[in-house]
Order: structure tokens, then C-alpha cells, then sequence
């Protein structure tokens, strides 16, 4: 008897803007993990000296640097507002699917407006 | 652990090419997932070329033209034809709906058909769903009202019976649940949002009286809280149903009443 074979899922499944966004929530999850690690080696260099703090400062102005940081913050924000869409919903609000991908666009484009303000504008 | 790929009798071959014997108008080519649990070969894409003209205007309209007409061991769920019984539920163009409610117009390109996402294939386009049901099965989904031992009329309120608007119009035609990534890596244990949405459905019924018992039954990590919101169930449902908020409002019940 042959085995029945599994149906293809991830491999078929449109993207819909609603899972989009819950995978993106997710994977901000574990870049934030990464920023805490950075900002905790940040603080570490200033322990261990002035020529450690150097290197990384340089590391951090650099393009690499900057984008990674700029992208951790994003990360940070996005998730931050995700956590609200979130809590909103364990309200019981915003269940429709008009109102969620509203939402859901509106935190996307709030995350990166912040960004931009935290480092263009300040 | 979480398997993202397909195991490998699963992976999926190209198949026959299906030419359409008359003339080129109106085609539209139907790719449709195959496998036949008798030749013991890997599950394959047939496409098949459909001269619209000569067709109904419904997916599944298609799909039985081509049984008619050019293969008829092809193998799908259908009866109602009309979208009330649920049978026909399918993976089209790549989201999960009614086979018969699904018009052939709304889809630019090629029309892929899958069975039900991440379900074991019975052959071609049947899924087997008997996993789902016995978790329908385990919320007991009917009537329990034992208080009341003397028979009588259970009235309900207009605000009572309103609350059960959006839930009693369910199928059980089970897009909802193979459309959720959380019920394709742990559908053994999380219920998933058709079944959930029927707890629910039984949860806010006013007739019934083990409200308590049932909301304890549900609450927990694994059979409810492994929602997380994606709103895959809400975007399929082809009866407009909500699912989502269906589970919602059980998680803020847990919080707001007594289940103790």
C-alpha cells in the first residue's frame, strides 16, 4: 500500500497581506533578540575599553553599520506596534478584514515614518 | 519540528499536457494536481485546455467537463453545486474556496487546482479529513441542555439568537482550518479555526447549558492558543464567515469570566 502523500501547503498558499504581516511580527521578534545583543556588546566595549569602544563606533558609522542599526530600530518599532495591533485585538476590536488590513498597513507605514524620524529628522 | 518542505513522496512531477480538440478560442489552460494511490508513482501537475465558450461559468463546472469529457478518472468531492454543502473545498489560484462558488472569470492565467493545503491525499483532489473531524467531534457540537429535564420550548431573545449570526452559516467545508499555517505544523494537537469556530458557536448558544465545561475544555495553550492571528481562515472562508474573531472572542472570554 502506498503511502497517501501530503497536500502542498507553503508551497501553493497565496500570500495574503494579513500572514505577510504576521511572519514579518515574527521575524522582527528574533532581529529585536539580535539588537539586544548589540546594544548589550555596545555597552560591554565601553567596559572593556576605549580601543574596543573605537573599532565599534567605526563599525557603526560605517554603511554596514548604519544599516544595521537603522534596520534594528525599524525592527524594534514595527514589532513594538505589532504588539499594539495585538492588544487591540485582544479588545476584542479590528477582527474584519478590511479593518486589520488597514491596521496592518497603517503600523507598517507608522514603523518606517518613525524610523525616518529618529534618524533623518532629529 | 516544523517541516516546511514536502516529504518525499509527495514532491510533485510534471504530468500529461491535455490539448483541446477544438479550435483555440477562448482557451484557458486548468492545471490540476494528480495522484492515483494505484500506480505508486509520485503525485503530478495534469493541464488540461478548456475551450471557455463551450463551458460553465464555475470552476467546478470545469472540473466535471473535464471528467466528461477528456479524463475520467479524475477525482474531486462535489454535490450541492451551489456553495451549502461544503464538499467541494479545494485549493484555487492558490487560497482555499468552493470549487462552485469560485468563478472561472476572476482568474487571470492559469487556474491551479490543489486539494486542501498540508492534508493527506486520497487521490487527486480528495484531502482526507478525518483528523478535523474527530477534533469536531471533541467539542462536542450539539445541544446540551440537561437541566431542563421536563421537555419544553427553549426560547431565545433576538439579542440572544443574533449572536449566533456569522457562526450557525458554517460548512465545515474545512478551508478555513488547511488555509492556517499554525493547524498545517500542529494540527495534531491545535484544534484549528473551523473547529474553533464551532466550539464557539456552542459556547454563545443561550439553549445551552454547559457554557463553563466547554470554555474549560478549550482552554489551552495548544488546542486554542496556538492562534495567532494570522487571518488566513477569515481571508478563505467563501461564506464571509470570521473565524478569527470567532477564536478572539473565546480568548476574551477566558480572561473576563469565571471558568473555575
Amino acid at each position: 500500500m502506498n503511502q497517501n502523500p501530503l497536500s502542498p501547503h507553503l508551497q501553493v498558499y497565496k500570500w495574503q497581506l494579513s500572514s505577510l504581516l504576521s511572519i514579518t511580527h515574527r521575524i522582527t521578534l528574533i532581529l529585536n533578540i539580535f539588537s539586544i545583543f548589540l546594544i548589550a556588546l555596545w555597552i560591554f566595549s565601553v567596559a572593556v575599553g576605549g580601543d574596543f569602544y573605537n573599532y565599534f563606533n567605526i563599525f557603526i558609522s560605517s554603511f554596514l553599520g548604519k544599516f544595521i542599526i537603522i534596520g534594528c530600530s525599524w525592527s524594534l518599532l514595527f514589532y513594538f506596534l505589532a504588539e499594539i495591533r495585538h492588544i487591540v485585538w485582544d479588545l476584542g476590536y479590528g477582527y474584519e478584514i478590511k479593518t486589520a488590513n488597514i491596521s496592518g498597513i497603517s503600523i507598517f507605514i507608522l514603523s518606517l515614518v518613525l524610523t525616518f524620524i529618529i534618524w533623518v529628522a532629529i | 519540528m516544523v517541516q516546511f518542505a514536502l516529504p518525499k513522496n509527495s514532491k510533485i512531477n510534471p504530468g500529461k499536457y491535455h490539448r483541446s480538440s477544438n479550435g483555440n478560442k477562448n482557451l484557458k489552460k486548468f492545471k490540476v494536481y494528480r495522484w492515483n494511490p494505484e500506480d505508486g508513482k509520485n503525485p503530478s501537475i495534469d493541464t488540461f485546455e478548456l475551450n471557455l465558450n463551450d463551458c460553465g461559468p464555475m470552476i467546478l463546472d470545469a472540473l466535471i467537463k473535464i471528467k466528461n469529457e477528456t479524463d475520467s478518472t479524475l477525482t474531486f468531492r462535489r454535490s450541492c453545486r451551489e456553495g451549502v454543502c461544503g464538499s467541494c473545498a479545494m485549493n484555487i489560484d492558490g487560497s482555499n474556496t468552493l470549487a462552485c462558488t469560485k468563478a472561472i472569470s476572476d482568474i487571470k492565467g492559469d487556474i491551479n487546482v490543489y486539494p486542501l493545503p498540508h492534508m493527506p491525499v486520497i487521490k487527486d483532489l480528495v484531502a482526507n479529513l478525518t483528523k478535523l473531524y474527530k477534533q469536531y467531534e471533541s467539542i462536542e457540537p450539539w445541544m446540551q441542555s440537561l437541566k431542563n429535564k421536563d421537555i419544553k420550548e427553549e426560547k431565545q431573545s433576538i439579542s440572544e439568537r443574533s449572536k449566533l449570526d456569522g457562526l450557525y452559516e458554517c460548512i465545515m467545508c474545512a478551508c478555513c482550518s488547511t488555509s492556517c499555517p499554525s493547524y498545517w505544523w500542529n494540527g495534531d494537537k491545535y484544534l484549528g479555526p473551523a473547529v474553533l469556530l464551532q466550539a464557539y458557536r456552542w459556547i454563545i448558544d443561550s439553549r445551552d447549558n454547559e457554557r463553563k465545561k466547554r470554555l474549560k475544555k478549550v482552554a489551552d495553550e495548544l488546542k486554542l492558543f496556538r492562534c495567532h492571528t494570522i487571518m488566513n481562515c477569515t481571508n478563505a472562508c467563501p461564506k464571509g464567515l470570521n473565524p478569527a474573531k470567532a477564536i478572539g472572542s473565546i480568548k476574551k472570554m477566558l480572561v473576563t469570566e469565571k471558568i473555575k
